[in-house]
């Protein structure tokens, strides 16, 4: 159904973020997101995960350094509709009175005209999306009267009808079951199969190592990035979660190499 | 026989006087307008910036008597400055919102009353406060029905990037939409629906017909649409019946159409089928009887 496209990667180049009230959050942040790879981005919370996402997509002001898409600086690979971004659970109104057709025809409405009159092709692919992440019969529903797996492929779905090139994915497995988690990843190497690239936050260690390719380690600043082979060594993650007990370290380590 | 005739004639009477009809339907118009309105307020979170808009207005008004051009303009623009000002103020200091809002309006408001009692003018404070729609000029009547349609066409227009706005700014600026534009043209929106509002509730009551119409329909609703019909439908009505029975009660009209407005609240937000104060305190007695 949808067609290999020429990937994307996303440069960030010397980056400082500083806070209105002068925190600094991340300093000096540079690192590649390879194009067509799924990119694991992991660090501890108050880390920067989300400031370097919100920073990739432009809702953040830098104060320092520059991020490219491909060739393209951020605001022109979203006029070029070339992004998309899943939320947070926590940063969306649940009680908000849109369904979850109307959320995921927002995906489309850079495609539209000045009234955003959906066509039929915005139509289709509004219910191809729904239908892909299997929600189509809660098209529906008001977007509060989901579970938290649902929520999370309401807002996967979005991403889809859009067609972005480049997908980030803001922590898509917390308070999501174990099904659910499968099905996302599941999702996120078809699309990485079909030219997509894809940037996930996460906290959750253990399954990293059976899904992203390359892994990007961060803790107000970037301290490792490659593989993830190469880079999700007990060592690095020592480094990037310093402040936790080292016990709970190993017993996540231990459990990420017992799923390899 | 005698006596429903009597009855009839007793409820009608108030509608052969010319500036009656007048009233009702000036503020019918303008309970329309607030209506549409309140309803991306509600959903925004917005009620205080509307409160700020209103008050920033009276400088507005007197200058505009002062340079002999209509009040609509100054008034737009003195509601419009102060929310410039507001997201000037915030974004240059480590301020809260709420505190930077409370110091602009205070400050405008209270500029506009040394103004009205410094420069000779015939504008009646009590007027602006509370409004005066029986008395209302043909001429303030046109600057309301500007003011009003213009808001609606902008809002008929731009509705789906508005509700974007409202619902999630992060994506509209995803997909590369100026979320700065959308940002100005609500709070323009707002100013001017205020603008309109002006002569019929006052500065102080618009307040109740920016927030309440919007609130009903959310305690309703679940869908935007609908939402915005119950608004629309709630908000006409209080304005036509406030103004009808201000009539009859003798009493102030601005007010009477608040109370009816606010008497609808009450009963929506206890007798209202999903999101009800009673359907709520149902819901959680079948929990404790299925423990």
């Amino acid at each position: 159904m949808q067609t290999t496209t020429q990937a994307l990667d996303i440069t960030v180049d010397n980056l400082s973020i500083t806070y209105s009230n002068a925190r600094l959050a991340l300093y000096n942040a540079y690192c590649r997101v390879e194009s067509g790879t799924i990119t694991g981005l992991v660090g501890p919370n108050g880390g920067g995960k989300s400031t370097l996402f919100k920073a990739i997509m432009g809702f953040l002001q830098p104060s320092q350094g520059r991020i490219r898409v491909g060739d393209f600086p951020v605001l022109k690979a979203q006029k070029r509709q070339l992004m998309a971004y899943v939320p947070q659970s926590d940063e969306v109104d649940w009680n908000f009175p849109v369904s979850v057709f109307d959320v995921v025809m927002m995906g489309r409405y850079g495609y539209m005209n000045f009234l955003r009159i959906p066509s039929a092709k915005d139509r289709r692919l509004v219910m191809e999306s729904l239908e892909r992440v299997g929600m189509s019969e809660f098209r529906h529903h008001q977007i509060g009267e989901l579970s938290g797996g649902q929520k999370k492929r309401a807002f996967l779905a979005r991403a889809l009808a859009q067609e972005g090139k480049v997908i980030l994915l803001d922590e898509p497995f917390t308070g999501v079951d174990v099904k659910t988690e499968k099905r996302i990843i599941d999702l996120m190497m078809q699309l990485r199969d079909e030219g997509h690239t894809i940037l996930v936050s996460t906290h959750d260690l253990a399954s990293i190592s059976t899904f992203c390719d390359r892994t990007i380690l961060l803790n107000r600043t970037i301290l490792a990035s490659g593989t993830t082979e190469e880079t999700f060594t007990e060592e690095n993650l020592t480094m990037t979660f310093g402040g936790l007990p080292v016990m709970s370290l190993q017993q996540m380590f231990a459990k990420s190499e017992v799923d390899v | 026989m005698i006596d429903l005739l009597a009855i009839w004639n007793w409820l009608v009477e108030p509608l052969q006087y010319g500036f009656l009809r007048q009233a009702i339907w000036v503020s019918a118009f303008v309970g329309l307008i607030c209506a549409v309105l309140s309803c991306y307020i509600t959903l925004k979170g917005w009620s205080l910036m509307g409160d700020a808009i209103s008050h920033a207005v009276v400088p507005g008004v007197v200058v505009a008597y002062a340079l002999g051009i209509p009040f609509a303009i100054g008034a737009f623009t003195f509601g419009f400055g102060a929310t410039v000002a507001i997201g000037y103020i915030k974004s240059q200091t480590r301020l809260k919102e709420d505190a930077v809002i409370g110091i602009v309006f205070t400050g405008f408001f209270a500029f506009g009353l040394v103004l009205v009692t410094k420069i000779p003018s015939n504008i009646d404070l009590f007027h602006i406060l509370f409004g005066n729609v029986l008395g209302i000029s043909t001429q303030d009547i046109i600057q309301t029905l500007i003011a009003g349609f213009i808001t609606l066409m902008v809002v008929l227009l731009r509705r789906k990037d508005l509700l974007l706005f409202c619902f999630d700014p992060n994506h509209a600026k995803a997909i590369g939409l100026n979320t700065q534009v959308m940002y100005y043209t609500l709070l323009s929106t707002m100013a001017l629906t205020i603008v309109a509002a002006l002569q019929t509730a006052g500065i102080i009551l618009v307040i109740s017909m920016l927030v309440t119409p919007g609130s009903i329909g959310y305690l309703l609703s679940d869908r935007f649409d609908r939402m915005l019909g119950i608004a629309i439908f709630s908000s006409v009505l209080s304005c036509v019946m406030g103004t009808y029975l201000s009539y009859h009660l003798d009493v102030s009209t601005g007010g009477s159409i608040v109370v009816f407005l606010t008497l609808l609240f009450i009963l929506t937000m206890i007798f209202a089928p999903k999101y009800g104060i009673l359907r709520q305190q149902l819901r959680q007695n079948e929990i404790i009887v299925d423990r």
